[in-house]
């Protein structure tokens, strides 16, 4: 391991000496090394912004001792917010309603079609409204325990604390949950728990939470607080004596390069996923907006923790631009199994006796059967398919799918019912495999759907880089190694109408901010910078389209930063990744101008960035030598194959700091100490 | 199989476009539309011919970005959106023309690419329920019939997408404020700006240049997620409540 390396910012109210209060600090002497060589060994990290006190008064007074700034000078008070999901319409509206001067931006043509509108299941809240014996508490349980116990627990007990307020808030802003006759909300439950606390709608829930939160948005507008910027990009973060101060962003109609400045910069850009290349993320979801704070200063936390989702739709070919998930409630009624028997693969599946046909996760895991945690169900079946148990067409030498049986649930329920309850998602299954599968069981593979890591942020959702705020997707705070289904919404609207109206108001108490110059050198610099990256990328004029750098990106991901990693096959990756990204620069081919709409232009900016998050990701999977949540290392796991978690060397944030091109980046832990829980190893059994 | 398309170009809104033949072989029935698209996106660039510009972001029927012209019907031949079309719907050897919508309210910025911020301003003029962040009762504080609930759902679906004004040949987005007015109007929170929120919602739309209603139903014939045509006799009924009422 390399020597010590300090922090590049100041950072001297964030980090503090090693000695202080690192007893787990990952050492070389005691666990073999991976990754040396890969990365820098820097100072702990410490998040200073968590009070202390008991868990269930943190957050109370941090709000209470978050300062106020006056209704008068709000107006005199900036925040650019890049991204409209859950997470940044929601705080873009709440903040421009304490009559703050918001701009919001994304890259689609209207704020509406944030990722966030593709979310089917449901979100979560502790209201207890079926007296099922849940709680606060039990929520916050549920979801360390189902992080793996590697998110922060004062961040995590605040979300299922405020869980409540965002279904009052939906509702009253008309979001149409589904309801029982008496008028009330009905609820369903998720995997990785035993009660019934997931708000849903339809198989639409993010499509009707994000429409609620664009309509707060839209009303902004009306109302002159808020400012939109569709067809934006983000490609440049602005920072003046260390502090975020405003983007660069491309109006991706003319080309524009244009310059914004404010006082608070949130970014609400979602996930990276599609660094997979195929995942259940949007075309252009991408890590540009966040990549580019990384490169000046925001460390970049538990990358490699991503989640694979158990219920897609297996691939059917190489032309294939993206998968499409199923929403895991179907797991509630449908029953997952394989062929006991290899030789009853090809069959058609209602000619298999019930009695040659493994429900595997009920089978390995009574106690929560078909709603074991995501991870685990999306291992199993990996498992089942190495056995050469899968089911449906041979890719490459095995068959990648399972089945998802809804026969019993038909007889149990009637076809009506399961039509009511789970109707779109069965449409859009057959609407892409052309079966029906009120007839035929589905079949289902694990895809690439969400990624735990993020930007780190203190419990302010504060980064590394003052006046830089994270929110959703994008940061990486509440969900540990694995985040639990119906978390996200949660966290999404939890950030953008609860949590950072607090904290940023605490920040924005010192303004008014001294006043910035579109002709300051360090905005003159960062635009500059953007404009010569374009003019590179599309004077490189080589062989290759971007979508093919991508697609192969995309493959050395999914093979050694997948589903199962190990330090071999993580060198390798990160080798193939770096030869990519070598042939890239050099031969990629770009074509059209930088002064109009160019598809490609757009699609090589991020691309290039992922090839920099892909590298990240594997030095992370590969320095974590335990299972952990989606991390699962071969090298540690139990006798009985399951994920074994190192809490001795490993209970930590691992948080990266960006060096200069070509240089190790600098490892820094925030130690993870949990009061209000007990650590266990994970048991669904 | 084999597809011969024709697809309308147009470098940006200022210049004059025109129709192009291209021709894609290799072309399996489980490839979605836009990903022939893709395919012959990748033989042009190779070619050194720019790609064409079409939007897409979700690709799985649901962010209502995408949406062309297909054989002269919004979102083609199959009642959904266009990412959500298969080409096992088409058959080797057809010719398909592909444009985008046609409509004044939705000027084109590039090839297939039009600008359909008109919606997000006729949302603006009306289309939510005015309540602060944290100003909210008790979710169970007002029970919503279930009937109520679900038929605020169905038309909650609409996703945006603008097939309706493409279809109608009056170019009136009248499905798209209908569907508005009625997932609000439905709801007991939305009752309060009932009559505000229709009579502005109306005078944007037609300030944003979209036709009158002629009651041709062609709209709820394209839209992909079948918004029921009686929205839009909600809508007028609505519209002549609020007039009653003096709004
Ligand atoms: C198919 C699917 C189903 C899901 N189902 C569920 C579920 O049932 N329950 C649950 O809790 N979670 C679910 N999730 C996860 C959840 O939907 C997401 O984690 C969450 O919605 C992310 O919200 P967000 O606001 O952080 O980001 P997003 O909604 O992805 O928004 C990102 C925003 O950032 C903008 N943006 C990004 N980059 C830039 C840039 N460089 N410049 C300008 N703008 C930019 C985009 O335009 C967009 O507006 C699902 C996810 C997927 C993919
Ligand atoms: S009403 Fe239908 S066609 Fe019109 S915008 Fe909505 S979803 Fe699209
Ligand atoms: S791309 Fe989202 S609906 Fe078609």
């Amino acid at each position: 391991m390399t020597a010590e390396k300090d922090t590049v910012l100041d950072m001297t109210d964030l980090t503090q000496s090693p000695e202080a209060d690192s007893p787990e600090a990952h050492s070389p002497d005691d666990e073999p090394n991976d990754a040396a060589g890969y990365y820098a060994d820097g100072t702990p990290l410490i998040d200073k912004k968590t009070p202390t006190g008991p868990i269930d008064e943190r957050w109370e007074n941090r709000k209470f001792n978050a300062r106020l700034a006056a209704p008068a000078n709000r107006r005199n008070l900036s925040v650019i917010i890049v991204g409209t999901g859950l997470a940044g319409a929601s705080a873009a509206a709440t903040l421009g309603e304490a009559g703050y001067v918001v701009k919001s931006f994304c890259y689609q043509d209207s704020p509406r079609r944030a990722h966030s509108i593709a979310a089917q299941g449901g979100i979560n809240a502790a209201k207890n409204y079926k007296g099922d014996g849940d709680s606060v508490h039990r929520l916050f349980y549920d979801t360390v325990k189902g992080g793996d116990y590697r998110s922060r627990e004062s961040n995590v007990d605040r979300l299922a604390e405020i869980s409540r307020n965002i279904i009052d808030q939906c509702v009253a802003q008309g979001v149409p949950f589904a309801r029982e006759y008496g008028g009330l909300l009905d609820n369903r439950s998720f995997g990785g728990v035993q009660v019934s606390r997931t708000f849903y709608a339809r198989g639409q829930t993010g499509q009707q939470l994000l429409i609620g939160a664009y309509q707060a948005l839209e009303r902004q507008v009306a109302a002159g607080t808020v400012e939109t910027f569709t067809r934006h990009e983000m490609l440049e973060l602005v920072m003046v004596d260390g502090k975020a101060r405003g983007i660069i962003a491309r109006d991706m109609v003319t080309g524009e390069i244009e310059t914004h400045l404010a006082d608070v910069v949130v970014l609400a850009s979602g996930g990276y996923g599609n660094v997979y290349f195929l995942s259940t993320n949007a075309m252009g979801c991408n890590v540009t907006a966040t990549w580019r704070a990384h490169r000046k200063g925001a460390y970049m936390a538990n990358p490699c923790y991503t989640q694979i989702h158990p219920t897609c739709i297996p691939v059917s070919g190489e032309h294939q631009s993206k998968l499409t998930l199923m929403s895991e409630s179907l797991r509630n009624d449908g029953r997952i199994w394989v062929p006991k028997n290899r030789e009853d693969c090809d069959k058609d599946p209602r000619d298999i006796p019930e009695d040659d046909r493994d429900y595997y996760l009920e089978r390995i895991y009574p106690a929560f059967g078909n709603l074991v945690p995501r991870d685990i169900a999306s291992r199993q079946a990996k498992n089942v398919c190495d056995e050469g148990r899968g089911v449906g067409p041979l890719v490459g030498d095995f068959r990648r799918g399972v089945y998802l049986d809804f026969t019993e649930a038909i007889e149990r329920m009637g076809k009506e019912a399961v039509e009511e309850k789970y109707g779109n998602l069965f449409d859009m299954y057959a609407q892409i495999t052309g079966e029906d599968p009120y007839e035929v069981p589905m079949r289902i593979y694990p895809a690439v759907h969400y990624v735990m890591g993020g930007l780190w942020v203190d419990y302010d959702l504060q980064s590394t880089i003052p006046g830089l705020f994270v929110t959703g997707e994008a940061n990486f705070s509440d969900h540990g190694a694995n985040r639990l289904g119906a978390s996200a919404l949660m966290q999404g609207l939890g950030d953008g109408y609860f949590v950072l109206p607090n904290t940023v108001r605490d920040y924005l108490a010192d303004g008014p901010f001294e006043k910035i110059d579109e002709d300051h050198p360090d905005v003159v610099a960062a635009r500059a910078a953007v404009e010569q990256r374009i003019n590179k990328l599309l004077t490189i004029n080589g062989d290759r389209s971007v979508d093919s750098f991508h697609r192969e990106l995309g493959h050395i991901m999914w093979e050694y930063c997948g589903m199962e990693r190990t330090a071999e096959g993580l060198r390798k990756g990160i080798d193939l990744i770096r030869s990519l990204r070598e042939e890239f620069w050099r031969n990629v081919k770009v074509l059209g101008s930088a002064e109009s709409l160019n598809q490609s232009l757009e699609k090589a900016g991020r691309v290039a960035d992922f090839f920099e998050l892909g590298e990240l990701m594997c030095i992370d999977a590969l320095h974590r030598r335990e299972s952990c949540g989606g991390h699962f290392r071969a090298e540690s796991q139990t006798e009985d194959g399951e994920a074994l978690r190192d809490d001795e060397h490993y209970s930590y944030v691992a948080a990266w700091e960006f060096s200069d091109d070509g240089e190790p980046p600098v490892l820094h832990q925030e130690h993870l100490v949990y009061t209000a829980i007990e650590m266990k190893q994970r048991s669904y059994k | 199989m084999k597809v011969t398309l024709k697809i309308w170009r147009q470098a940006d809104a200022a210049s004059k476009g025109a129709m192009h033949t291209y021709e894609v072989d290799e072309v399996s029935p489980d490839m979605s539309f836009l990903e022939m698209l893709d395919v012959l996106n990748e033989r042009l660039n190779a070619q050194g011919e720019e790609p064409i510009a079409f939007d897409s972001d979700c690709r799985e029927g649901i962010c209502g970005m995408c949406g062309l012209m297909i054989n002269g019907e919004a979102h083609g031949p199959e009642v959904t959106t266009t990412c959500q079309l298969h080409m096992r719907t088409f058959k080797d050897g057809d010719t398909i023309t592909i444009e985008p919508w046609r409509s004044d309210a939705f000027p084109v910025v590039k090839d297939l690419c039009v600008d359909r911020g008109a919606l997000d301003r006729i949302i603006q003029s009306g289309g939510y329920i005015s309540v602060n962040t944290g100003a909210a009762p008790d979710a169970h504080a007002v029970p919503v019939p279930k009937d109520k609930a679900d038929r605020a759902f169905d038309v909650a679906t609409c996703i945006g997408c603008g097939a309706c004004v493409a279809a109608c040949p009056n170019g009136s987005a009248s499905l798209f404020v209908g569907a508005k007015v009625t997932h609000l109007g439905e709801l007991p929170q939305g009752q309060a700006e009932r009559d505000r929120r229709v009579v502005n919602m109306i005078g944007q739309h037609d300030h944003e240049g979209f036709g009158g209603c002629t009651n041709i139903g062609e709209c709820t014939a394209a839209c992909p997620k079948e918004i029921p045509l009686d929205v839009i006799s909600r809508l007028n009924w609505d519209l002549h409540a609020a007039l009653r009422h003096g709004k």
